[in-house]
């Protein structure tokens, strides 16, 4: 249901960009002032959750530890997943937004009878999750040909490697492949394994579907529809110089490709998608676990919390204290008469 | 004892239709209501125990309205703006605590948490996968914080608050151990631990709190220990434990003693281990120890619980509770603090400690008297664990031992998940017990050192109207344990957690019997070679050793 929604949505986007582009100008809306507009509230919201992120407090120093920590000379210290210095948290966030550290241990937990749980190593998600992000990173990174003029040098390097197979006219990009495998694979998992459909929300089906979308329009202009590039350069590279032109020669299905990321763009910001920006913030890995080391400060540390004073609990305790030899920092009253039977003490639960 | 048999208990676990089991709910989690009934919750507080702690910590109404109320009503005597507070209270924290924000927003549902957590590996109740326990949470966060939640409702995963959600979360958020273990996989590091803390912070605004919880948190204010022993009794309770040391090493130690001023370390256990079984093995073991190395230390009756209950309801309390150590050492005029066998405590001691109720600028730099170790690692917080200063004393030859004393035993290690998770303990309590004893086998790889399976009962979860549930969220512990039972017979489950000797005690008999629960002190105790000694036939719980049975 919550998959056929979001599948829903996306096609609708897709119509809207095709109809639409079609219609009096429509080819300007979606080919000029969406993008532009999309564009703005990328940037803008983005970087507004990150700054309000920065800005939210962190009272305490809470990294999860994972390994042994800095402690005797000769206990070896596990640097990377447990750090105490900054060094060692730099390392432990290179690991963790480039390899995916955290996700690479997962495991797949399994009931038998008995009961006897097992554990099996499981790194599909990893996988395929690192396929998809870095197959999506030189997919974006290759489209600057789109935005520059003269192309850089390393765009040409990365056709070059991304195309070594030298399959097909044109040549054949692996990552177009990978992505979209990538894509594919997170997105059967989430309907195929119980747990995980169970968990899914509308929202996570949507972001997947609108990459397949951006992928397949993509693909379909690239190697089947053969489409002219040079007139949508034209267009891409004017946006960016902001002197943007609309050829006759761009078709509605460039605009349904270009409505789609102009949606993800504006989608971004409000979504679970700024997890790639919050990785970088989470204080259970940025932070160094040196807690007992450094003292760390808790801008809004109340110091009216008192402890229960001793005094209160000398009051409340002085006489069984002083029967018990317990030292005491007040002694007890001179007592006129002689010592009490047991029934003096005050009663207490 | 748990009331499900254990063969019922173990068939239901394989094989009722559970999401562990491989079925599906037929309706969306949303749309599947809590429902409480006897043996799933634990007891409310009662009225005094919230009208004392209100008091305590300035009247401010952490605690919500003192009352009496039943958990299996629909009519939880909430004060009638209960969801103005609830929102406002996460409002309130969304701002103190970026982890809170973080976690709110950065949640993809990958998924990689779902059977990481014991209690859903036990229960195979999907709002037990740390990625559902947060989402219920998530939902009225979306609803109320963020504009796609408010715009787009449950297409953006958002709902609104209702008595319903309130239940869910009194449920759930109190089937979290806070044990850290499903944030160790989570990419974005996202520590279920911290939304169950925020939670149980904003329930307890509307007064929605356990009495397992907060009567001992009131105890520990008033008396300085958890079960409210005075200090008389409890300073009798340590010297029963005299006692039984003479009987089984034949000497009378001179050196225990309580709120000396002068004295170099001042010494702070969970209180369990001065009165509960098997933790009074573990602090006999203390006490030899420091005996035997002719530490110059005192316990105070005041500071006398390390264990922080507050830790389970909100930061203040959590503050309150911890201040004692400090307040503590400064008027005893000790040099720094030791810290025993306690997981919760050695969480609080390490990450918040310092940070709620330091600086420590009146204690020095935590320096073995024995071996002139200068502990950097605790340089600025200034407490040591024991595990860390025996594990010194062990590598400088400071101690006499007989490690033949211990093989009777056959032993695994219990990583607590504080210590592992918490604070990156994990080989220190590996050395002494490769120093003190010839029997030791590891668990499974999955089951130990940071990916460890918490006891199933931590976080105030100890209580006896849950034990089903606890024997189901120790399970996975209980797994890895009878896995080295069969294997190599390990008949006893060490650990450096107090709440651990409690519960992995009832976990074991009922999963494993045979095998039996200790602190790694008492091992240590069992093997110290001491001055002027008998020759001992039975170790520190009179069982005899290895040879000398019969």
């Amino acid at each position: 249901m919550k998959v056929l929604q979001a599948l829903g949505i996306v096609l609708a986007l897709m119509l809207v960009a095709y109809v639409g582009a079609a219609l009096p100008g429509g080819r300007t809306l979606f080919g000029v002032v969406l993008p532009y507009l999309a564009f703005a509230i990328f940037i803008i919201f983005f970087i507004a959750k990150v700054m309000d992120w920065a800005k939210s407090p962190v009272p305490f120093r809470i990294p999860t530890t994972g390994g042994q920590a800095n402690s005797l000379p000769w206990i070896k210290q596990n640097k990377l997943d447990c750090p105490s210095t900054t060094l060692g948290v730099i390392g432990r966030m290179l690991l963790e937004v480039f390899l995916f550290r955290s996700l690479f241990r997962n495991t797949q937990a399994e009931v038998h009878e008995g009961p006897k749980l097992a554990y099996g190593s499981s790194k599909f998600l990893w996988l395929f999750g690192i396929l998809f992000h870095y197959s999506f990173l030189t997919v974006a990174l290759r489209h600057l040909r789109l935005f520059t003029d003269p192309i850089p040098a390393f765009v040409h390097a990365l056709e070059f490697g991304d195309g070594f197979m030298q399959v097909g006219a044109p040549v054949l990009y692996q990552t177009d492949l990978v992505f979209m495998a990538a894509v594919t694979f997170l997105l059967l998992r989430r309907l195929v394994l119980p747990n995980i459909r169970y968990i899914s929300l509308v929202a996570d089906y949507f972001p997947l579907f609108l990459l397949l979308g951006i992928g397949t329009t993509g693909i379909l202009m690239r190697y089947v529809l053969r489409v002219d590039v040079v007139s949508i350069k034209m267009l891409t590279h004017g946006l960016v110089t902001f002197n943007p032109f609309i050829a006759e020669s761009v078709t509605g299905i460039f605009f349904v490709h270009l409505f789609l990321i102009t949606v993800l763009l504006a989608y971004f910001p409000f979504s679970k998608l700024m997890h790639a920006g919050g990785v970088f913030l989470s204080p259970t890995r940025n932070m160094a676990n040196n807690s007992r080391m450094v003292r760390h400060i808790n801008p809004w540390n109340d110091p009216s919390i008192k402890p229960h004073s001793y005094a209160g609990y000398e009051d409340d305790f002085r006489e069984f204290m002083v029967e018990a030899g317990l030292p005491v920092d007040k002694e007890l009253p001179p007592k006129e008469e002689a010592p009490a039977a047991e029934g003096d003490a005050p009663a207490e639960s | 004892m748990a009331n499900t048999k254990l063969e019922q208990m173990s068939d239901s676990v394989a094989k009722d239709p559970s999401m562990m089991t491989g079925a599906i709910p037929k309706k969306d989690w949303m749309d599947t209501p809590a429902i409480f009934k006897p043996g799933n919750y634990c007891y409310p507080a009662k009225q005094d125990m919230v009208e004392y702690l209100d008091k305590n910590l300035g009247s401010k109404g952490l605690f919500g309205e003192p009352r009496q109320w039943d958990v299996e009503s629909d009519d939880w005597k909430l004060p009638e703006n209960w969801k103005d507070i609830i929102i406002q209270g996460i409002k309130d924290r969304l701002d103190k605590f970026r982890s809170f924000k973080i976690f709110m927003d950065c949640c993809v549902r990958c998924g990689a948490c779902a059977d990481k957590c014991h209690f859903f590996l036990g229960t195979g109740d999907p709002k037990n996968m740390p990625v559902l326990r947060a989402e219920l949470l998530r939902s009225i966060y979306r609803n109320e914080f963020t504009k796609a939640g408010k715009i787009l409702g449950r297409l953006a995963g958002a709902r609104e608050m209702t008595f319903g959600v309130l239940k869910e979360w009194f449920m759930y958020f109190y089937q979290c151990t806070e044990c850290r273990r499903c944030s160790l996989f989570c990419p974005y590091g996202i520590d279920t631990a911290e939304i169950t803390m925020m939670a149980r912070e904003i329930l307890h605004l509307v007064g929605v709190g356990t009495n397992w919880i907060l009567e001992p948190a009131s105890n520990s204010n008033r008396t300085g220990n958890h079960l409210g022993l005075q200090p008389h009794t409890f300073k009798e309770n340590a010297e029963y434990l005299i006692d039984d040391i003479e009987e089984v090493t034949g000497l009378r130690l001179e050196s225990l003693n309580f709120n000396r001023k002068g004295a170099e370390v001042l010494f702070v256990i969970p209180s369990a281990d001065v009165f509960a079984e098997p933790g009074i093995y573990t602090f006999m073991g203390y006490l030899l120890l420091f005996d035997h190395i002719g530490l110059d230390y005192t316990i105070s009756t005041y500071a006398s619980e390390g264990g922080n209950f507050g830790s389970f309801t909100n930061n203040e309390l959590m503050k309150k509770l911890n201040g004692k150590m400090y307040a503590e050492a400064k008027r005893l005029g000790v040099k720094w603090i030791l810290g025993g066998e306690c997981g919760h405590m050695w969480r609080v001691l390490h990450q918040y400690m310092d940070t709620m109720n330091g600086p420590a600028d009146f204690l020095e730099v935590p320096k073995s008297p024995i071996t002139g170790t200068v502990f950097e690692n605790a340089a600025s917080t200034k407490m040591v664990h024991i595990s860390e200063f025996t594990a010194d004393l062990i590598k400088h030859g400071k101690l006499k031992i007989d490690k033949s004393r211990n093989d009777h035993r056959v032993l695994t290690f219990h990583d607590s998940c504080n210590p592992a998770r918490g604070m990156g303990l994990i080989d220190e309590p590996r050395e002494i017990i490769e120093a003190v004893c010839n029997n030791f086998h590891e668990m499974p790889e999955n089951t130990i050192r940071e990916q460890t399976f918490c006891c199933g009962s931590g976080t105030g979860l100890n209580t006896g109207e849950i034990m089903d549930l606890r024997m189901r969220g120790g399970l996975p512990r209980a797994n890895a344990v009878k896995h080295v039972h069969d294997k190599h017979g390990v008949n006893m489950l060490s650990c450096v957690c107090a709440i651990d000797r409690a519960t992995l005690l009832a976990l074991m008999e009922y999963w494993n019997p045979g095998v039996e629960v200790c602190g790694v002190s008492e091992l240590v105790g069992n093997a110290l070679i001491m001055d002027g000694e008998k020759e001992r036939d039975s170790g520190l719980r009179f069982e005899p050793l290895a040879g000398m049975e019969g």
